[in-house]
């Protein structure tokens, strides 16, 4: 199986800073994926590479079967592309509606003119109905996303993500600020969305993690320090002394 | 590829709360649906499809009080005989009506796209520049082959030609029919330059700007830059648009030598209402829709939009060059009843003083864009035309006319810092916007609050 997104010898710099380096990594189109490590250690700039927010000083970004260079390309092509992201904190569009945070966030043509046309046809609206439904939005669907609780927020977002259809998710800390049950829920949404896309989770919550029971990749110091399952990470002499050590 | 949404997911093996359970929890604790929200329609009410006079209250009543105006307006002008109106006066009102579709294309790409523009009057100018150069041509072939018809030979075309180059540039010092003249005999092709002319301008400079994502107060300076360049290049002879002097007469329309100003005033106004109203069902059909939502989403978090895969600049893009466009329009209507356009017209104070009517009137909201330009561009004419009485202090005597801009300059930053929502947001008290029927939660005020203080 040939991989979705490979990452490979990437490095970045802020002001001398290496936030990334030599940092390789890949992933294959129904993946499941976690990362962790200690705060500052390049995950959230993984993604910022991955999505096209930072350009990498050094190294390869490729994409899909045909093997797309993603650094050549805008955010809103990489976004179209299939890559679809979920902030650290909650970014929804507070002034608008639940509806309306979701309508834009469903797939469909992105230009101006079909902006202009669009009609939200009747399965379009189902499948907003459907999303909200999922993550227990729809008694709220015509309040504004500003006037949300945190948690809430964090579960717009997510179905926002969904409703990209995206075939890459990259899901940054997705559990801050739910409730014990709601993290069960979404490890078991992320879980499921795994069969049929590829998911890239990072986070901090060791039990979270566990529960994804998949492969983890620990990033320290912007590179790979290991990659395995949990156990078998956690097991290892290095990670203990720099993450597990500390926390 | 579509997710697998509609069947129920199969909980995994790990998660003790299956998700069918899931719908308990809408959001977690503190954010319960207020109270009473059982009543309310449910969620999916505010997907059904509404009518876009539902979607858009304010047109409705918008064009209500447009059509008293005109009604109003057409009785008391002097064109009907009832005489209580000056023609000058219409031709004012018709001119503010230009002013208030300027304001609406300043409202969709500043108030909702977040781009504050201070170049929409040069759009505006040019609208004006275009038109004025076939009223000008126009008339004065007229008047050339009027005085050339008594001569015992018919003149010829090139005569005629010759005779209005010399009547047009003679106070340039010029006799020949410069380039950007070529088109000026012919209405349909000057009307087409009308459109292309803003459209392609604001096209290039929107590109290069937005391009190099230029945002913020940078692009306001560059806008500024822009109509500086422009109207200081129009000042000079040789710009081929007789330099300082503009252009003049055009309140007199070509073929309508007989029709009296009463009558063209009152047919402008009618013209300029249409226009509006046109201006305001095109703006409110825009941005009510998803274009809109995207609209509104850029002016907030344009990163953010990035990453849901719309191409912000082609929007941004698109907005500049559209408004431009209507700017352009409302132009060529306004200085017909204006009579003059001169590049002072597109100096750069212009286009920031249609930023200033539209933050009075309340940005982000058409009708609030407006009732801006009409009132503070009524006012203005009332202030500045010498007829606002005197205060005589004692020590100091107020004369409005010096005085004016102090207290608009004044009445801008009390609007920016007590109420930046304009006069648009008094509407809001008194009908408070439509909620699609949800409350606003246990905290309204403190919401009401915060939304005051954006
Ligand atoms: N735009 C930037 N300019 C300067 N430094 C940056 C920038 N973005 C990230 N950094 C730095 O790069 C390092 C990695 O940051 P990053 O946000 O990727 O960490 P992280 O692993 O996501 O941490 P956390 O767990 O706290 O979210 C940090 O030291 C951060 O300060
Ligand atoms: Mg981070």
């Amino acid at each position: 199986m040939s991989a979705l997104l490979e990452v490979s010898g990437v490095s970045v710099s802020f002001d001398g800073f290496r936030a990334i380096n030599n940092l390789s990594f890949s992933i294959g189109p129904t993946e499941l994926r976690a990362i962790i490590g200690p705060n500052g250690a390049g995950k959230t700039t993984f993604m910022d590479i991955v999505t096209g927010k930072t350009r990498p000083d050094s190294g390869t970004v490729t994409w899909g079967e045909k093997g797309i260079s993603l650094l050549k390309l805008s955010e809103a092509e990489i976004a179209r592309a299939g890559v679809g992201r979920k902030f650290q904190r909650p970014t929804v569009f507070e002034d608008q509606t639940v509806a309306e945070n979701l309508t834009l966030a469903l797939k469909s043509p992105r230009g101006p003119l079909a902006a202009l046309w669009f009609h939200l046809t009747g399965a379009g609206r189902q499948r907003v109905e459907e999303l909200a439904a999922k993550v227990g939005l729809t008694d709220h669907l015509s309040r504004k996303a500003g006037e949300l609780a945190h948690g809430q927020k964090q579960w717009l977002e997510i179905a926002m993500l969904l409703a990209q259809e995206p075939k890459l998710l990259l899901v940054d800390e997705p559990a801050a600020g739910m409730t014990l049950a709601e993290r069960e829920l979404t490890t078991a949404m992320l879980v499921d969305l795994a069969k049929s896309h590829a998911v890239v989770v990072v986070e901090h919550d060791m039990d979270f993690v566990r529960r994804l029971n998949c492969r983890v990749t620990v990033l320290h110091e912007g590179s790979v320090l290991a990659e395995g399952s949990l156990d078998h990470v956690t097991a290892d002499p290095q990670v203990i002394e720099v993450y597990l050590g500390r926390g | 590829m579509t997710l697998p949404l509609t069947e129920t997911p199969t909980p995994a093996t790990q998660a003790p709360a299956p998700l069918s359970s899931f719908q308990k929890y809408p959001g977690g604790p503190g954010a319960e649906p207020p109270a009473g929200s059982g009543a309310e329609p449910r969620g999916s009410a505010a997907l059904a499809p509404r009518s876009f006079l539902a979607k858009n209250p304010s047109v409705f009543w918008f064009l209500l009080a447009l059509a008293v105006l005109t009604a109003v307006v057409t009785i008391l002008s002097p064109a009907l005989g009832m005489g209580a109106m000056s023609t000058s006066f219409v031709k004012t009102l018709g001119k503010t009506l230009c002013l208030c579709i300027a304001a609406l294309a300043m409202d969709v790409v500043w108030g909702y796209t977040g781009i504050l523009s201070l170049g929409h009057m040069a759009f505006f100018g040019l609208g004006g520049y275009m038109i004025g150069q076939w009223l000008m041509y126009a008339r004065t072939e007229e008047i050339v082959v009027a005085a050339l018809a008594s001569d015992p030979i018919p003149p010829t075309a090139i005569e005629i030609a010759q005779g209005v180059t010399t009547q047009i540039f003679g106070v340039v010092g010029s006799s020949d029919l410069p380039l950007v003249w070529s088109f000026a005999h012919s209405l349909p092709l000057q009307l087409m330059l009308v459109v292309l002319v803003p459209g392609v301008l604001a096209g290039i400079f929107g590109w290069l700007a937005f391009r190099s994502r230029v945002t913020g107060v940078y692009l306001s300076i560059l806008t500024q830059a822009m109509t500086l360049a422009l109207s200081l290049y129009l000042f000079q002879n040789d710009s081929g648009l007789r330099g300082n002097n503009g252009l003049s007469g055009l309140q007199n329309l070509p073929g309508l030598a007989e029709t009296s100003q009463d009558d063209l005033s009152i047919w402008f106004f009618w013209a300029s209402a249409l226009g509006l109203a046109l201006a305001y069902l095109l703006c409110a059909w825009a941005t009510s829709g998803k274009f809109g939502s995207v609209l509104r989403a850029i002016r907030d978090d344009e990163a953010r939009v990035r990453f849901l895969g719309y191409p912000v600049e082609g929007f941004k893009l698109f907005v500049f060059t559209a408004t431009a466009v209507l700017c352009g329009l409302a132009g060529a209507l306004y200085y017909p009843q204006a009579g003059i356009i001169n590049p002072a017209e597109l100096a750069p104070i212009a286009s920031i003083y249609l930023a200033v009517w539209v933050a009075i009137g309340g940005r982000g909201k058409l009708y609030g864009a407006v009732i801006g330009a009409a009132l503070v561009s009524l006012l203005s004419t009332w202030f500045t035309g010498g007829r606002a009485p005197q205060v005589p202090l004692g020590f100091y005597t107020i004369d409005w006319v010096d005085w004016w801009q102090v207290l608009l300059g004044l009445a801008f930053v009390c609007v920016t810092l007590f109420a930046p929502k304009g006069i648009g947001g008094i509407f809001d008290r008194i009908a408070p916007p439509d909620r699609k029927g949800a409350p606003l939660g246990p905290d309204d005020g403190a919401l009401m609050e915060k939304e005051a203080r954006e």
